[in-house]
């Protein structure tokens, strides 16, 4: 069940979503969750809507798949809608004891649960189409210019690379660790949240000590394969833009505008 | 005077870990001499505890000698000035197949030495492309690395150590955690480089199967050096490898234990056909009394 998460996972392929220079679709998520933010009306969010549901067809990409991306933040979505529900104050549309529905908290919600999703879209479809090299490759480049003032870019990078690439295996620890404590009688799902707090305990100690052991490992197997640092570091596959990333930025200034006057007319 | 045959030459070498008591009796290893020529497939056979990883580590110049020299090509590994020349000349494959890939892309994770080395990218692209060929993982370059096998894993993790273009490549029990199809593949592949690519090879193992089929095998116990030979000169000395703790393959085994039964035979066999041959031999000589 853990395996099932699609959020920071790469799904290798050859589209051109797949293509774009990393550095395009970075600062093009960041285009495109700085529009998410500002959508004011559902004209909006039809035009946001029709943008994503092009960019994902185009990735070639199974629709469920990256939906699935949305599935460990439900409940997250799920209280954000209630409480935007229930706790707007507004013209009144229905009302029992002490809980109210307001039109202004319908529409609120309804704007925070497609907040929420359409976030989660992009930023799933940004993981899935970008394997993670390129894109620590993009972020460090992006943020070589702040080098001088002391941003540790290619450290940063480097972080983020090995975190993603631990994810999967961390995961299956994770599963293991929890089906030897079951064996061993351990009870996961009875007590209050305190209880089931405190069942935690022992599947993060091991889980802890087993990611030191392996950051350990790690460290040795880069330092025997020469690495030191991002001094004088070339790379396989250099970044260049291309046409094709001209049209990607083209496409997403489209987007904004058209949301942007959305917000204005209508 | 340096000897062109020899890539890894071993002096004298003691080592011990620092401990916070300083249990200075605790050496790990106590006066190591050992040459690894060029070319060669040399197998170190030790049980846990032997020291046999501790000697791995000292061949490229992760642990440093306590006492004594470790020369890889002429260069002592004490000189912190060439550390990446030695790691660039002494590849190192480890034990945990998951632990020591780093970019979750095949060819990307093989890509990583060069890239450390400063390779420029169109060297770099041969330099992958010739790795994965030589560990047939071609078909594989684009895949998620977490999706591949035990065998699989430790394959990249073997191409992405040939990326250097290494002299020597060192495989630390690396076959220790796989399943037997896995420890075949890895078997293979190493051959396959010793024999083809002339890639002089130093395999870490407590497995005897492994090391039957090495060229030459050197026997560790207590962080000394107690035997050295061939395979065959090694494992016909049943009984003082049973003695610290080692095992013998089961061919020799068997011979072994006909032997002492009083059917006489040679017990210096290792591969399975010769091992069946031998025995059908000395069967057909005596069948006739069997038949009685």
């Amino acid at each position: 069940m853990l395996k099932d998460i699609t959020l920071g996972q790469y799904f290798p392929g050859n589209s051109l979503i797949h293509r774009l220079d990393p550095r395009t679709k970075i600062l093009c998520i960041i285009l495109y969750i700085t529009v998410i933010f500002c959508v004011k009306n559902f004209w909006g969010y039809g035009v946001l809507a029709a943008f994503t549901a092009i960019c994902i067809i185009s990735s070639k990409i199974p629709f469920g798949y990256v939906i699935k991306g949305v599935k460990p933040i439900l409940i997250f979505v799920i209280f954000t809608a209630l409480f935007n529900l229930f706790l707007t104050n507004g013209r009144v549309l229905w009302s029992w004891g002490f809980l109210k529905i307001t039109y202004e908290g319908v529409r609120l919600a309804a704007f925070m649960v497609l907040r929420l999703f359409f976030l989660v879209l992009g930023t799933s479809l940004l993981t899935l189409t970008t394997s993670p090299i390129a894109l620590t490759d993009g972020i460090e480049k992006l943020l070589s210019p702040f080098k001088k003032i002391g941003v540790p870019a290619h450290e940063l990078a480097m972080m983020m690379t090995i975190a993603l690439r631990f994810v999967p295996t961390l995961l299956e620890e994770t599963e293991k660790i929890i089906k030897a404590q079951t064996a061993r009688g351990a009870d996961f799902e009875s007590g209050n949240i305190i209880n089931r707090a405190k069942a935690m305990i022992p599947i993060l100690i091991p889980l802890f000590v087993s990611a030191f052991r392996r950051a350990d490992d790690l460290a040795v197997a880069m330092e025997c394969r020469c690495y030191r640092g991002g001094e004088n570091r070339t790379r396989l596959k250099e970044l260049k833009m291309t046409t094709a990333d001209i049209w990607g930025w083209l496409f997403v200034t489209v987007l904004a505008v058209l949301v942007f006057t959305s917000n204005i007319l209508l | 005077m340096k000897n062109t045959d020899t890539v890894i030459e071993i002096k004298d070498l003691e080592f011990s870990y620092e401990d916070s008591d300083a249990n200075k009796t605790d050496a790990v290893l106590k006066g190591i001499n050992l040459c690894v020529k060029k070319g060669e497939f040399l197998a170190v056979l030790g049980h846990n505890g032997s020291g046999k990883s501790t000697l791995a580590k000292h061949l490229n110049a992760i642990l440093v000698p306590k006492n004594g020299t470790v020369l890889v090509d002429g260069i002592d590994t004490a000189d912190e000035n060439s550390l990446y020349d030695i790691r660039q000349k002494v590849g190192m494959v480890f034990q945990n197949p998951d632990n020591q890939l780093v970019a979750t892309i095949v060819e990307e994770d093989v890509a990583f030495a060069p890239e450390n080395l400063g390779v420029e990218p169109s060297e770099i692209r041969k330099r992958v492309d010739y790795a994965l060929d030589a560990v047939n993982m071609t078909e594989y370059k684009e895949h998620s690395s977490g999706m591949l096998s035990g065998g699989q894993k430790q394959r990249i993790a073997v191409a992405g150590v040939l990326a250097m273009k290494p002299e020597v490549v060192v495989m630390d029990e690396s076959t220790a955690m796989l399943d037997p199809v896995g420890r075949r593949e890895i078997m293979d592949t190493v051959k396959k480089l010793n024999r083809q690519e002339k890639m002089t090879v130093v395999m870490i193992t407590h497995f005897m199967e492994e090391a039957a089929q090495a060229d030459r095998v050197v026997v560790m116990d207590k962080g000394e050096i107690v035997m050295e030979g061939t395979p065959k000169e090694i494992f016909c000395q049943v009984e003082a490898l049973k003695k610290i703790g080692l095992d013998v393959p089961q061919t020799t085994e068997l011979l072994y234990s006909l032997k002492k039964s009083g059917f006489k035979l040679a017990t210096d066999l290792l591969t399975v056909e010769e091992c069946a041959k031998e025995i059908e031999t000395v069967f057909s000589k005596i069948g006739g009394a069997l038949c009685d």
